[in-house]
């Protein structure tokens, strides 16, 4: 048996090594100071579908991101460690997007790619931390989603079965395919980039990144079709443009700033309906939550 | 994320040098794999940037994976059980990463499914595992027992073979002998051919066997009935498939603990003869020691790396007496030493290296083709130097990782002897890399002659005449006042004529060209990169400048006769 597999991953700042100059003065993420590296669930992912593609050999693996011009890092990323394809979902248009635009681009991407049995994604990503996306995505092609998944564990007629992590343990569930999964980062880690990978796919460009003056090898691409990244743009994937980007998205962030805890003293409560409603109404007064 | 390979731009610097040019075209005859292998390079650009991305690799799997395991590999080691070897559970992690990173076979050709790597970017994989990880660099670098097959082997044998080491399988040699250490001569392991089956059996014991319940072994065995020395022996291949060899035991180290070293026992085990019968301690064994020896060389560099950097983060973070103990004249000096011998056994390996990849590529090239006549000349000229550069870093580069282990130890105090800190693991590891492979004294041994001979001197000379910028121009002089001294050193020594006397200072005169070479090779470093290399090329070319001083003046300031002073009275 053999399974098209799609892998949704995102580009981002690496905010696990925040220096000093991580954001600017006006609050937004400096993301020159950050290297830009494979959102670290989705990697996650990623190595769940090449468990995948181990166990069932002839299965297909297409990372599919949707990002910049240099975004197509991931997918070269993905390709060194397994992955049989790369998708670029790129375009002025996808700008300034929230979960909901995203998660609109993507699934038409989706269904442009066309067959697919299992799509993997990470729980969520580091710069935005909503856990939105994955879930959205399978809203919007109307498929069944498991989330925080940490093993696939078996494919077997049609159906699969996935161990989720929970708060305080874990979840051993079925589904039947085509599903989307969004995996936990309690999943086993990726493996590395494979030496004769690497330098096999090396040279794999998109089309804009074809486009430069002096490119090196350039018979190559001609000779070996693999090295060419599919790049799609919003007309490509028969989007609405009103739906994706910055039109596209319902949030609007008003300010950000950065949140000291300050409060240092405590309160013991009992288990009182009342001091409970008490305490409720304070943070609420407060502004602590609400 | 940690990564070993970025972290250290002398990587980079070494593997970048100029030689690198005619070492890749060759080992890539030109660049012709790229019709057949969708993997290989285009062209030197391509090739070298192939190493690099590879060795970032290497480095992310070093950092990441292989040296957070290091300290539960130290622990729990390997087990025996009915005869068999299980790894340490973390040893086997790490195994899997490389081999799911198709790291095996990095040497050798892409037709088996390796990767081509010449030595220098091959070695410095070496180099980095061992800073991980000295024991896993034990059982990884075994995959060069595929170099000998490659190089000795039936056309067969090598397709058989060949690509089951790329797909992971691990290798072993299997030399030592309770009675035949140092001395392999005396290897009694019986190789007996029956006639009827046309197939070799091997009856006996080997013991202090690295990695010894291997999938492939190389085995030293006695072929010949009858005989009692080197003549008499040959080299099989054993496939564990087949059976027959056991593991007694697994021998309890003070170092190098996750990588087993086992006691093994023969019964009746099928083999294969490799090559030529009799030529297995004679050619064979003396080519496979010269690459693992280039291996421990590489695994000293690693480890003094892993012991500088251990030091340097404790004296920047310990305080005492209000400020961090790196501050303090007689710690930074330590440091500083220490960095100086790291760079200077790290630059020697490299050069090493080079030279062996240049002769070797040519002498398979040589396989394939007639050389031009200036070709063979290159290949001897390089073959040469190799010979004369193998023993004589692997003696003192291995000195060196236990001088600065045992530095980083002095560095922590108090602490650095607890098990709690790395740099005790590091001292124990260390302790076998200036015995194995030949004990540095058996080293000097086989670099004496390159002393007598005047290979070291004619190399130093070339060294001499590159050019540098004048503010190194002071350094220089000093490198040829000390090469200057060693040749008086040498002429002192030669002239009565003794052997005896000879041994008695061969490792004085061997240590005095090292010093030279390695001071020279810094130079070279720091003329190219200044900020790199300048300290290090200054400490080093101090202290190799006192070391032949110091073995000068014991030479010159005694007789000859006082020998006997040293010399055991056995007839008391």
């Amino acid at each position: 048996m053999a399974l098209n597999i799609i892998v949704l991953a995102k580009q981002v700042p690496d905010t696990r090594n925040v220096g000093k100059d991580a954001m600017k003065a006006d609050g937004t993420v400096n993301r020159a100071a950050l290297p830009a590296i494979f959102n670290p669930e989705d990697l996650n992912a990623l190595e769940q579908a090449l468990g995948i593609k181990d166990r069932f050999p002839g299965s297909t693996i297409t990372v599919l991101t949707m990002g910049p011009g240099r975004a197509a890092d991931i997918l070269r990323e993905g390709l060194f460690r397994g992955a049989d394809d790369g998708v670029l979902l790129t375009d002025r248009a996808f700008a300034g997007a929230d979960t909901l635009a995203t998660s609109y681009a993507l699934a038409m991407a989706v269904r442009k790619i066309g067959k697919y049995d299992i799509i993997v994604s990470g729980r969520q990503a580091i710069d935005g931390d909503t856990a939105q996306v994955g879930p959205q995505v399978a809203e919007k092609l109307g498929i069944p989603q498991i989330t925080y998944a940490e093993d696939i564990e078996k494919i077997s007629k049609g159906k699969v079965r996935i161990k989720r992590r929970l708060e305080n343990g874990v979840e051993v569930v079925e589904c039947p395919l085509p599903l989307l999964v969004t995996v936990n980062g309690s999943a086993r880690t990726c493996r590395p980039r494979n030496a004769k990978l690497l330098q096999k796919y090396k040279h794999a460009k998109t089309i804009t990144e074809r486009q430069v003056e002096n490119l090196d090898y350039i018979d190559i691409y001609s000779s070996r079709p693999y090295l060419n990244l599919t790049e799609w743009s919003v007309a490509d994937v028969e989007a609405d443009p009103v739906q994706c980007g910055l039109s596209g998205s319902p949030t609007k962030v008003k300010k950000i700033e950065n949140v000291v805890f300050q409060a240092k003293e405590s309160k013991q409560l009992t288990d009182n309906d009342m001091e409970i409603d008490e305490l409720l109404r304070e943070l609420i007064e407060n502004h602590t939550i609400g | 994320m940690a990564n070993f390979y970025t972290d250290t731009p002398q990587y980079r610097h070494h593997l970048q040098h100029p030689s690198m040019k005619r070492i890749v075209e060759l080992k890539e005859r030109n660049y012709s794999d790229k019709e057949t292998y969708d993997y290989a390079p285009m062209d030197f650009e391509d090739a070298m940037d192939s190493y690099d991305k590879v060795l970032e690799v290497v480095g992310e799997i070093c950092g990441e994976i292989i040296e957070p395991n290091a300290e539960a590999v130290d622990h729990s080691g390997p087990t025996v059980q009915d005869g068999r070897v299980t790894y340490a559970a973390a040893t086997q992690e790490n195994l899997d990463a490389l081999n799911k990173a198709e790291l095996m076979g990095m040497g050798l050709s892409r037709k088996y499914g390796g990767l081509n790597f010449p030595m220098v970017p091959y070695m410095i994989s070496a180099d980095i595992v061992s800073r991980a990880d000295a024991s896993f660099q034990n059982i990884w670098m075994l995959q060069d027992c595929g170099e000998t097959i490659y190089e000795f082997a039936e056309e067969e044998q090598k397709n058989r073979f060949l690509p089951r080491i790329v797909q992971g399988e691990t290798m072993s040699m299997d030399l030592t002998e309770p009675d035949a250490g140092s001395d392999l001569q005396a290897v009694m392991l019986k190789a007996s051919y029956n006639e009827k089956e046309g197939q070799w059996y091997l009856n006996g014991v080997k013991r202090f066997i690295t990695n010894g319940d291997a999938d492939i072994h190389l085995v030293l065995a006695r072929s010949e009935e009858g005989t009692k020395d080197a003549r008499g022996l040959s080299m099989f291949v054993y496939d564990k498939k087949n059976g027959g060899v056991t593991v007694r035991r697994i021998e309890n180290k003070m170092g190098i603990k996750g990588a087993p070293t086992c006691e093994l026992v023969y019964k009746h085990a099928k083999a294969e003869l490799v090559g030529t019968r009799r030529m297995g301690l004679i050619r064979y064994v003396m080519s496979l020691m010269n690459g693992a020896r280039l291996g421990i060389m590489a695994q000293s560099v690693g480890i003094s790396e892993a012991a500088t950097r251990e030091a340097w983060n404790y004296a920047v973070e310990r305080r005492q007496f209000g400020k961090a103990i790196i501050e303090f004249p007689p710690v930074y000096e330590m440091l500083a030493n220490m960095r100086a011998k790291t760079d200077a056994s790290r630059t020697f390996l490299y050069e090493t290296c080079r030279f062996v990849d240049l002769y070797k590529t040519l002498e398979d090239i040589a396989r394939e083709r007639k050389l031009t006549p200036e070709e063979r000349e290159e290949m001897k000229y390089y073959s040469r130097l190799a010979d004369a550069f193998t023993p004589l870093g692997k003696g003192m580069s291995s000195e060196y990782a236990n001088q600065n282990a045992y530095d980083a130890i002095q560095v922590h105090g108090g602490s650095g002897y607890m098990k709690d800190y790395k740099c005790e693991r590091l001292y124990r590891d260390a302790r076998i890399t200036n015995i194995y492979e030949g004990t540095t004294q058996l080293q000097v041994v086989a670099a004496i002659r390159h002393v007598t001979t005047g290979t070291y001197l004619q190399r130093i000379k070339e060294y001499e005449a590159m050019p540098v910028t004048p503010e190194l121009e002071p350094l220089k002089r000093v490198l040829s006042k000390m090469s200057q001294m060693y040749e008086k050193l040498v002429e002192i020594v030669v002239t009565p004529k003794d052997e005896e006397y000879l041994d008695f200072n061969a490792r004085r005169l061997v240590e005095c060209a090292g010093h030279v070479i390695m001071g020279h090779l810094l130079l070279q470093d720091a003329n190219k990169n200044q900020e790199l290399f300048r300290r290090s090329a200054e400490v080093y070319i101090h202290y190799g400048q006192i070391e032949v001083v110091k073995n000068y003046n014991f030479v010159s300031k005694s007789r000859i006769e006082d020998m006997a002073y040293y010399k055991p009275d056995l007839t008391v």
